[in-house]
Parts: structure tokens; sequence; C-alpha cells
């Protein structure tokens, strides 16, 4: 009798579930941010033709990481994964001075979507190993986070390779998802 | 007894009730696959509803646009799940609902990460998913996973690798060529399947290099399949190896028969069946080489497997087609198959029995018939009204009871395809067996009395019109035909109108009750009928606005359009188009046939059927082709009915400026050379084509006609004729040179248009022969024996050759076959290999029609010299000594 209650109180109240989009400009290093979270290694990866979604715990909460491709022809698809998502992870190759434009209008044209309501976005400023990298607050500057009204964000220096700052920005995104 | 009759009631209910595809419907489920969405996935449910819209799909629900993207990405985000039931059912769906390239890009990942999946299912269906997909830049990403599943130890990987080969041969061949190890890897698989599989791709990689075809059937004949599938190809890629090969003259073996007759005794049915119908389709197949195929086939012909049953009476009824004698064995059995429950069968058992039966079981046969006709689709009774057609014309004496059924089948009920076989049917008989003529004009006219077919009836009435006034009593007829100017529509009085004309012009005594008809006809409601019926009033009446003499109304009531009808279309369109003050007028047609004889040109792609027994099918269209051009000619319209046309004989050589080939068509009287010109020069047009020929080696032939081709474009072929005639019934022969000559003209590649000037031009053509063979017609018969004593020895003539020093015994039997151009009756042209001597038996018509058998014996001694006693027997004594004689100066 005990245990079946017990089975029954644990179905009432389960485990929080996160659903967070990771979208990025093409080799800004998404895929090995997952496996490094998934795996806690780095794997060899090739572009992401399409999705990869992957399902792992931290910190008692259950991730769902939905990895997007960014090549070009796979940008204008996202769209159709914005429904019930709780939180964007958007990732920036910080030593990419070049594309640092590009990524600003992609990131405010998805940002737009009526879909995506208000949902918090977490910013990750990767590849902060490399010499040279932009500092967080010239990558906050050129993204125009400021200029973001509808949507709660946090922006994180991470380093894909070492996992440096990867945990960091996860614990915002659960403190911050309701 | 009761229960179990509750119980089925019971079963059905459950039917209604539980169908898990009861009310369906698109909207419904568009509205279900919400729970694609769910952050909490319950597979369960998603598989449901997956179902539910692979159900849609497949009958035929069509998605708009935006719905089956919706579903689309719904259905991708099931990835996320790990229930392998789901994952299976998702590939599915991705399959089905196949969405445009730009979103479909969206799985490529996910699937790619399934291909090197640790599970197999994934492994397999995901290759399969993804290979649909792709497209040429990601395969050659994939290649080497695909390479490694073709040779995966899991067969239902492998099977998955290799079937997507074959889908994807058709759009990246030059990839799919380069995993040949691989898949050769593959065929040596302990699974049935994947060696299926394998074989079928190995040989459709090698399919356009007839030698490696070759010699992968050679090294997989001698046996490492193991699959029965498997097996079953490689006897079909053997008998395409052997169609092409050459069989060995001297000896009569064709290569790897040993193999397929092998097959004959394998354990499995599928093979054995398999192995004997390809012995049956062997081209020229020898009475030898079918016994034990025929032999299989009929132990099949008693299976309790319905599909074995069919396999083996459909089979049969091919081969009865060539080789009659060869089914006879199988009468009895077959004549059982007639009561089976299964229509095909029994509809294929009665037609194969009509095609091997012989005169006395006719009458037999046709009483099993009539009980059973009304228990098939009119699809098959269309083939039973063919097969009787064909028996009618074989046992003409038999005329009377088979024109009953046919009268009979012709008053019940069915459809246009089905009436029209069975009007075909009795127009043929009434043209070929005179005494038929009579009581079949009567049932047709029975028929039109209560016909719903329009174009029946004006065809039936076309055809009575022709053959009504040639009758012993051809007023009965006018009842009938009036009838329809009474009764019927305007399209179908129009018809009976121009008949009534016929029968008037044609019958004296019958004109005055006639102009009583066709007065009546002047005031009928219809342009048409009217106008037909007031010309021939005028035009029978002799006082019309013109006078005619009774030979040109008969020519414009009787004669046929010598125009081919597609000039003459394409003339009135242009005159459409392009309209004058002046009328269009007929002359400026051309009359020349603008494209080849078809059958000519389907010759070459057609599987050489010839045989024993009968005429290739390609033949006798060819020649009815043959016949239709040449009495279109009016110079060639008097030389009477066309004996026999030859086959095309090359007068240049293959890629030269300008293609000839020639046909020799044999009258009475006459022989016709139909030359078939074609001008591969796209900047020159010919006009004035003839070709002059030189008779100077031909005496007995004098030239009385030609016809020039009078314009001959690139690459559009064209005739041009010269007609000798020739002493009658004589087998005269000799050889004619000939000279092509022409005006050429050139031709502005940018608008197409010919220059004015033109060039006169000859272009010298190879010679040709007419030969003895060309009097006589390849006419087989199905017993030689019962023809042979029933030709009887009035008119018997034998006598002994030497034939000199040849290669072999079956060199001399193929010299004399072509010398003679008879056909070889019961698979004597082959000579068994080291034999000594051998007796051959050939069957013909000779010109004149007399029916002309021959028998040779001949005999081979140690120095290869070859002797021969010929005997012959025909209908005429002076025949039998053409014979003789075109051997002695042969």
């Amino acid at each position: 009798m005990r245990q079946t209650f017990t089975k029954g109180f644990t179905r009432v109240s389960p485990k929080k579930e996160l659903r967070i989009l990771m979208v990025g400009l093409y080799a800004a290093g998404k895929t090995t941010i997952l496996n490094k979270l998934k795996h806690g290694e780095i794997l060899t990866t090739s572009p992401t033709i399409g999705f990869d979604v992957e399902t792992f715990e931290h910190d008692d909460i259950n991730f769902t990481i939905w990895d997007f491709g960014g090549e070009d022809k796979i940008r204008p698809l996202w769209r159709h994964y914005f429904q019930n998502t709780q939180g964007i992870i958007f990732v920036v190759d910080g030593n990419d001075r070049d594309r640092v434009v590009e990524a600003r209008d992609e990131l405010h044209k998805m940002l737009k979507d009526d879909e995506l309501g208000d949902v918090p976005l977490l910013v990750f400023a990767n590849k902060q190993d490399l010499p040279h990298v932009m500092t967080v607050a010239e990558i906050t500057e050129k993204l125009g986070l400021y200029s973001l009204r509808r949507h709660r964000w946090y922006i994180q220096s991470t380093s894909a390779t070492s996992g440096n700052g990867l945990y960091e920005g996860l614990d915002w995104l659960s403190k911050t998802i309701p | 007894m009761a229960q179990p009759f509750v119980k089925k009631d019971d079963d059905r209910d459950d039917e209604d009730e539980y169908s898990p595809f009861m009310g369906i419907e698109k909207g419904a489920v568009l509205q279900e696959a919400r729970v694609f969405n769910d952050p909490q996935l319950d597979a369960k449910r998603c598989s449901q509803v997956i179902t539910k819209l692979l159900y849609l799909l497949n009958q035929g629900e069509t998605f708009t646009k935006t719905e089956a993207t919706g579903v689309f990405f719904a259905v991708t985000k099931l990835f996320q799940s790990r229930d392998t039931g789901l994952r299976r059912m998702v590939y599915l769906m991705i399959k089905e609902i196949s969405p445009s390239a730009d979103e479909v890009i969206i799985v490529t990942s996910s699937l790619m990460k399934d291909m090197n999946s640790r599970t197999d299912m994934y492994r397999a269906n995901a290759i399969r998913v993804l290979c649909q997909i792709t497209d040429g830049t990601l395969l050659t990403q994939i290649e080497r996973y695909l390479k490694q599943a073709i040779v995966d130890k899991n067969p239902v990987v492998a099977s998955a690798a290799i079937v997507s080969g074959i889908h994807l041969l058709q759009t990246a061949p030059e990839i799919v060529k380069r995993w040949s190890n691989e898949v050769q890897e593959a065929i040596q698989s302990r699974a049935a399947l994947v060696q299926f599989h394998a074989l079928a791709l190995l040989h459709q990689i090698r399919q356009n290099d007839r030698l490696a075809v070759s010699k992968l059937v050679t090294s997989l004949t001698k046996g490492s399949i193991r699959s029965p599938l498997a097996q079953c190809l490689l006897i079909r890629y053997t008998s395409q190896v052997i169609r092409e090969s050459v069989v060995n003259i001297q000896t009569g073996d064709r290569p790897f028969f040993d193999y397929i007759e092998g097959c004959l005794r394998h354990k499995t049915e599928m093979v054995i069946f398999e192995a004997a119908r390809a012995i049956t389709e062997l081209s020229n197949v020898t009475a030898r080489e079918l016994t034990p195929a025929i032999t299989v086939i009929q132990l099949f012909l008693s299976s309790s497997k319905p599909v074995l049953r069919f396999a083996a009476i459909r089979t049969l009824n091919k081969v009865a087609m060539t080789h009659p004698m060869a089914v006879t064995n199988c009468n009895i059995d077959m004549e059982s198959l007639i009561s089976d429950q299964n229509r095909s069968i029994a509809t294929l058992a009665i037609t194969t029995l009509l095609k091997t039966g012989n005169e006395s079981s006719v009458d037999r046969l046709m009483k099993q018939i009539t009980n059973f006709m009304s228990d098939i689709a009119d699809e098959f009774k269309i083939v039973v009204v063919e097969a009787i057609r064909s028996l009618c014309l074989k046992f003409p004496l038999k005329y009377r009871s088979l024109m009953n059924f046919l009268s009979s089948i012709l008053r019940e009920e069915g459809g246009f395809e089905y009436k029209k076989a069975i009007v075909d049917a009795i127009v043929i008989i009434i043209r070929d067996i005179p005494d038929a003529k009579e009581s079949g004009l009567l049932h047709l006219c029975e028929f039109i009395e209560d016909c719903e077919f329009t174009y029946l009836s004006t065809q039936i009435l076309h055809f009575l019109g022709n053959e009504g006034p040639k009758t012993s009593d051809p007023s009965k007829y006018i009842r009938y035909i009036y009838n329809r100017v009474i009764l019927e529509n305007a399209t179908i009085r129009a018809s009976a109108v121009s008949t009534l004309a016929k029968f008037g012009a044609m019958v004296d005594s019958l004109k005055p009750r006639i102009f009583i008809l066709l007065r009546r006809c002047l005031s009928d409601n219809d342009d048409e009928v009217r106008d037909r019926a007031t010309l021939y009033f005028n035009y029978l009446e002799g006082d019309g606005p013109v006078v005619e003499t009774e030979e040109s109304v008969k020519d414009f009531l009787f004669g046929s359009l010598d125009i081919p009808l597609g000039n003459l279309e394409t003339g009135l369109k242009n005159y459409i188009q392009d309209p004058s003050e002046e009328p269009f007028d007929v002359n400026s047609v051309p009359k020349e046939v603008k494209s080849q004889p078809p059958a000519e040109k389907k010759a070459p792609s057609r599987k050489p059927t010839t045989g024993l027994g009968t005429l290739p099918a390609g033949l006798t269209s060819s020649a009815d082709a043959y016949e239709n051009l040449l009495s279109s000619i009016q110079e060639f319209a008097s030389f009477g009915k066309l004996f026999k046309s030859s086959v095309p004989v090359e007068l240049t050589e293959e890629e030269t400026e300008y293609a000839v080939n020639v046909v020799k068509h044999i009258f009475d009287h006459h022989v016709v050379f139909q030359y078939n010109c074609t001008n591969t020069i796209p900047e020159q047009v010919l006009e004035n084509v003839t070709v002059i020929v030189d008779a100077s080696e031909a005496e007995e032939f004098s030239e009385v006609a030609s016809k020039p081709l009078r314009s001959l474009p690139y690459d559009t072929p064209g005739q041009t004729f010269v007609a000798f005639e020739k002493p009658q019934g004589v087998p005269v022969v000799g050889k004619f040179s000939n000279m092509l000559r022409f005006t050429v003209k050139e031709v502005d590649p940018s608008t197409g248009e010919a220059e004015d000037d033109g060039v006169e031009d000859e272009y010298q053509l190879e010679d040709f022969e007419v030969v003895a063979a060309d009097y006589m017609l390849k006419v087989g018969v199905s017993n030689f024996r019962n023809a042979w004593e029933s030709m009887g020895p009035d008119c018997e003539r034998i006598d002994e050759y030497g034939l000199g020093p040849r290669e072999s015994l079956a060199e001399a039997v193929n010299a004399v076959i072509q010398l003679l151009g008879m056909q070889p009756c019961e698979g004597t042209e082959v000579v068994p290999s080291n034999s000594r001597s051998h007796t051959c038996l050939l069957s013909g018509v000779y010109i004149g029609n007399v029916k002309v058998l021959v028998r040779l014996s001949l005999g081979i001694d140690g120095a290869k010299e070859v002797s021969m006693k010929l005997a012959v027997r025909s209908e005429d004594g002076n025949v039998s000594d053409a014979i003789h004689e075109t051997v002695a100066s042969g």
C-alpha cells in the first residue's frame, strides 16, 4: 500500500522539465556544447544538417536541448520549433568579429516571432579560450542586447572545450524560468 | 452446425463496431496531431495518431501544403522520444508525407545519427528514409556509411542499404557503381533476402555491359546462390544472356541451358516454375528442350495452390500459341481446370484448349464454354472470343457451330470492347470463309436491330454495304438497313443511307425499291443524312448535274480514299490556318506514307517468337501493313493479292548519307520492289527520288511501272517503288543492280526552307537477288505426319542429291532450309551433335497458294561428304518438280 502511495505522489509532482532551443550561426560551437553537457566530453562534430535533440539532467532538472544547425538553409526552419519552448540559448563565436553583425540580425529577427512570447534568452559568448576574443561587454554591445524589451536576457562567457561557464548559464535559465 | 453460423455473425458485428479505422476524418486527425507538440510525449498515443495519418494518406486523402508542413515538423519533434516503436512510425511518416526538399533537410542530422545507431532497426530504417530524401551532395557524405551497411552482419540493415542502392541508381548511378565490391560480398550472404537484393543491384549496375552480365551469370550459375528468390532472378538473367548469345550451330546446344534445366529439379516450386517458364520462352526452342519443362508445368496444373495452377496454365497458354503440339499432353489436366473455382484459371484453360484441341474436340469444348461464359468478366470473354476466331480459321469446317456460338453471345449483355471483339471475329470469319458469309451477315443484321453502340452499327452497315450486294439474295438485308433509317440516331442513319446506295448501285433489280427508300430520306431532319440521300439519289438516277458513267458511280461509292488520312488531316489543318479564296484541293495532299509501316519499326524490339506451328505475329501484321500500302497505290492495285513480302534487305552500309533497304513483294504476275529510303543529311532535301534498276541479269523480268518519291526530307523515311512483270507461277530468279537517282536541294538549317534550285545526282546501291525462297511462305503445320499422310503420294517427287563436303550436318541442313525458304517443323532443324544422319521436316506455301511439305534425309560420311534424299509432297506435281529444280540449281 505504502509503495503505491509514494509512486502516486511522484507522479503528481514531477521533476522540473525544461525545453530549450539552442541556435546560432554555424560553427559557433552549439553541437560541441551539447556533447559536453550530455556526455561530458568533446567529440568531433560535423555541421548539423537539421537538428539534434538531447536530454540530460542537471541539478535535479531535466533539460531537453534542441540543437539546430546554423546554416542559411536551416535558419528559416527554426521557427517551426518555437511553440512550447521555455528558453533560448543563442551561441556566438566570440572570435568571429566578421559575422557578429549577421548574428545580431538573426537574433533580433528570431525574437520578433510571436510564437516565442517572452521566453528568456541566454547568450553564450563562446570560444573564450581563444586569444583575441571579443569581451562579453563588446558582444553585448554588438548584439544589441540592451535594446531588447520583451525578453529577459543574460550573457555568459563560455568555453565549450573546457566546459567553463556552461552550467552557470543553465543555472540562470532554471532560476529564471518559472 | 448452428453454432459456427451464429459465431460468424458475431464476428461481423465485432468488425463493424471495433474497426480501428472507422470514421477517421482528416480534420479531426490533424487536431489530434497536436499531441506531437506536447512537452510530455505519450508514445502510444502518438503512434496511434501517426497510424491514422498514414491511413488517410493511403486512402488518397490529400493534405494542403500548410497541413503537410505542420504535420511534418510536428512529427520531427518525436525524435526526442526514445520509444523504438514510435521512432519506426516517424520514419514511415517522413517517407509518406514527402515534404519539399527545403523542409526535409531538417531531419538529415537525426537520420544520420540513427544510421550509425547501435539499434539495428534504427540503422535499417534510417538508411531507407535518408536515401529516399537525399540529394547528390549529401549522398557523397553518407556514402561511406552506406557501403558499410551493405556488408552489415544484420540482414535487415544490409537489405535496406542494397535496396536503397537500387533506387539511387536511377538518380546517382556513378556513386552506386562504386559499391560493386561490397555488393558482390553481399551476394555471398547467408541471408536469403540480402542475396536476392544484392544480385538484383549488381545486375542493374552492370546491365548495360553485356559482357559483365555474362560473366556474372557464368560465375553464379556454378552455384553459390541459395536463396530461391535470388535463383529466380538468376534464371531470368541467364535467359537474357542466352537470348543475346548465339546458339552453337555445330551441336545445337545453348550456353547455360544445362543450368536452367537443372533448376527444374530444384526443391522450391518458385524456382522450378521460373526455370520451366524460361525454357518455354527461349527463342526457337526445340521439342527436345521443351519436353522436361512441360512435364513439370503439367504437375503444377493439378497443384492444390491456385497460384501455381494459374502460373502453369498461363505459361501453357503462351506455349500453345507457338507449339500447340507440345502442350497436347496436358489436355486432360487442362480440361479438368475448366471447372476450376478460379475463373481466371478456367478461362486460360479453355483458351489454351482451343489452341491445342483438334477438330473433333471442338464441339465438346464449345458446349463447355457456353456453360461458363456467363460467369466471367468481359475481359476474359474477349480472350475467349479471340481464341474462337483463330480456331475457326484453323478448322474452317467447324464454322457453323463457332458462328452460332458467336451469334448467341452477341445477343447477351456485354460492354463495348466485348461486343466489338465479337463483331470483329464475325467479320474476319466472313472474310476468310466464304461459306460463312450469308449466316454471318444475318447475325450481324440481327445484332444491329438492337445495338446500343453507334460505332459498331456504322461499322456493320459499312461492311454490309460491301458484302451484302454480292450474296445470293441481297433483298433480305434491305429491311434491316432501312429500319436503321427509321429508328436510329443521325450518325447511323447516314451510314444506313450510304449502305442503301451501295445496294442500289450493285443490284439492278433492287434499284427501283432503293429509289423509293432514298427519296423518303430526302426530308430527314439531319443535314448529313439529307445531303447523302440527295447525293446518292442523283448519282444513281444518273440525271444529276454531273452525268456519270456506271463505272464511276461504283468507284465513287466503293472506292477508298487513296490518300493517307494523316496527310489529309495535316493538309486540312494547314488550309484552315491559312484560308484562301481557292477551294481546298485534294490533289495537293501528298500520297506518300510519311512513316514506315509500323510493324517494320517494331520488329527488332519484338522478342523473336519464330517457332514451329504458326507465323510470328510480327510478320502477319507487317504483311497486312504492306498489303494496305500497296493496294493504296494505283499503279499496283491491279496486281491482285500480295503473296509474300520479304524481310528488308539493306542496300547501303550503315551510317551512309542515304540509308536504303528493299522489300521484295511477290505477286502472281508481278514483283514490286519497295525501296525504303532515309535521308540522313539535315542540310539536304531530296526530290523526285527514283531507283533505276538494271535487270539485265534478270532476263525474265520486265519493268512495268515505277513510283517516284516526290520529296525525301531529313530523317523522314519515304518509299519509292519499282514494279516488274514476270511469268505467272514460275519461280523466276534474277539479279538486280540499283542506282538511286534524285534531285538534291540545299536546306537552310535555320529556317528549314529548301532552296529553289537543285542538282541532279545519283547514288550507287548494292545489288540484290530474287531467289527461289521468295516464292515460298513459311507456314508451319502442327502435326507433320498427319499433314504428310493426308497430302498423299500422288504428287510426290523423290530424288537424291550430293551436297559435297560440308562443315557439318547442321550446316548442310541450314543451307537447304535457307535455299527453300520453308518453315522447319517440330524442331527438326536442330541437328543433334555428332549424329551421322538426320531427318528434317519442312512445310510452306508456294506461290499460287499450293501447300508444300518436304522431308529431307541427310547423311554425312567420314570425308564430310553430305548426301541428301529429298521427298516433296504438294497439291500440284509441277510445284513438287519446281522444288527439286530449286535444289538442283542451288
